[in-house]
């Protein structure tokens, strides 16, 4: 049962770590604002859900769990706005906010 | 800038890892958070004032003194690492030696409201002194007007919608992490850093009106921390051994005394701090 937590969780973990890598380079090698915004989401949002689902199978207990949960879902509103905004100023003919 | 903030980001990575909870989320949240948000405001109002100035390439001879410092300082550095005392000198074992007299649970907050209260007191007078700087950057005839710019609500608008949704639960997150500073890491800077936070996006969605600043009840509760910090260090005088001490079977219900006013003025510090300079008078 422990050897198959930890199986899940290394797995997770890593499959966090490859968006966020991807998600880095894409912050580097994109040419223009929106197609960065486009790879972070990524990192923030799949990348960090990822991360969450591998550290649950090795929380302490019910309260930590969601205290990781919590850790996403205010990453996944704070993220999703701030791109939004973010994006809003860069695009041109776009009326900024 | 955003190398600043990434920076400190991982800066406090570098101290959860070195077992420093405390002060990775202090870095996290004044250092890197914070003090982001206050770069950040600084440059867009340079550049709303002053034209860019031209890059200008650093010389051979600065390039050479650039070099020549960063040498030094390396070498200095890795002396130290390799002429390190050993055991290296630390006052710990004394610090968690007397937390039981102090009635708290973490030794950090042990060290910075009974210990070194002095030192805590002192910053945030510094803070005080820094607002008042800031304040007094605003044409005379704009004194005590609004700070900062003007922003109204909204009701269609996304950042309205995510104040409304994140401002209450980032309140409770604040003052979670400024009440179980006296067990686990937390405090109240780390705790005022969060409402400060939660203040400031209030006011940018427009759910607030940021307050004037020559509101009297505005300038009482930037003065109630210092102030009632003050009075029970003086206190000290009577009651204990001298400024600042505590007597020990009071030494609790004394912090939390000092701690709970000096959170609300440090969360009003930072958060004007961020607002700025008042830029707009109130038409009566």
């Amino acid at each position: 049962m422990s050897l198959a937590c930890n199986t899940v969780a290394i797995l997770a973990v890593c499959a966090g770590a490859f968006f966020f890598l991807a998600g880095t380079v894409g912050l580097l090698r994109f040419p223009d604002a929106l197609s960065r915004l486009h790879a972070l989401t990524k990192a923030d949002n799949l990348g960090l859900g990822l991360v969450v689902l591998g550290l649950l199978f090795q929380a302490a207990g019910p309260p930590a769990a969601l205290k990781l949960v919590a850790v996403w879902l205010l990453a996944l509103l704070t993220g999703a706005t701030v791109t939004q905004l973010i994006a809003r100023t860069a695009r041109p003919g776009e009326p900024p906010q | 800038m955003a190398g600043f903030v990434a920076y400190g980001l991982l800066l406090a990575l570098v101290w959860v890892r070195l077992a420093a909870p405390d002060v990775a989320l202090t870095e996290a949240a004044l250092g890197s958070g914070l003090t982001g948000g206050l770069l950040v405001g600084a440059s867009t109002r340079l550049r709303r004032s002053e034209p860019s100035p031209a890059r200008e390439a650093a010389s051979a001879t600065l390039r050479r003194a650039a070099a020549g410092l960063c040498v030094l300082v390396s070498a200095g550095l890795a002396a130290i690492v390799v002429l390190f005392a050993e055991p290296a000198p630390t006052l710990a074992p004394q610090a968690v030696a007397s937390l039981a007299a102090t009635g708290l649970g973490n030794p950090v907050t042990a060290v910075l409201m009974a210990y070194r209260a002095i030192d805590t007191l002192l910053e945030v007078v510094v803070l005080l002194l820094a607002l008042i700087g800031i304040w007094s950057l605003a044409p005379d005839r704009l004194w005590g007007g609004l700070p900062g710019r003007l922003h109204r609500a909204d009701p269609n608008r996304m950042l309205t919608f995510v104040a409304q949704l994140l401002v209450p639960i980032g309140i409770l997150i604040g003052l979670h992490i400024f009440w179980v500073g006296s067990v686990a890491p937390g405090g109240e800077f780390q705790g005022a850093t969060v409402l400060a936070a939660m203040g400031i996006l209030a006011m940018m969605a427009g759910l607030v009106r940021t307050p004037p600043i020559s509101r009297q009840w505005l300038r009482l509760l930037l003065i109630a921390g210092p102030a009632v910090f003050v009075t029970v260090g003086l206190a000290g005088f009577a009651i204990a051994a001298g400024f600042l001490a505590y007597p020990p079977q009071y030494a609790k219900l004394l912090i939390v005394v000092i701690e709970v006013p000096l959170t609300l003025s440090i969360a009003a510090m930072l958060a004007l701090m961020v607002a700025g300079a008042s830029e707009w008078i109130l038409q009566r």
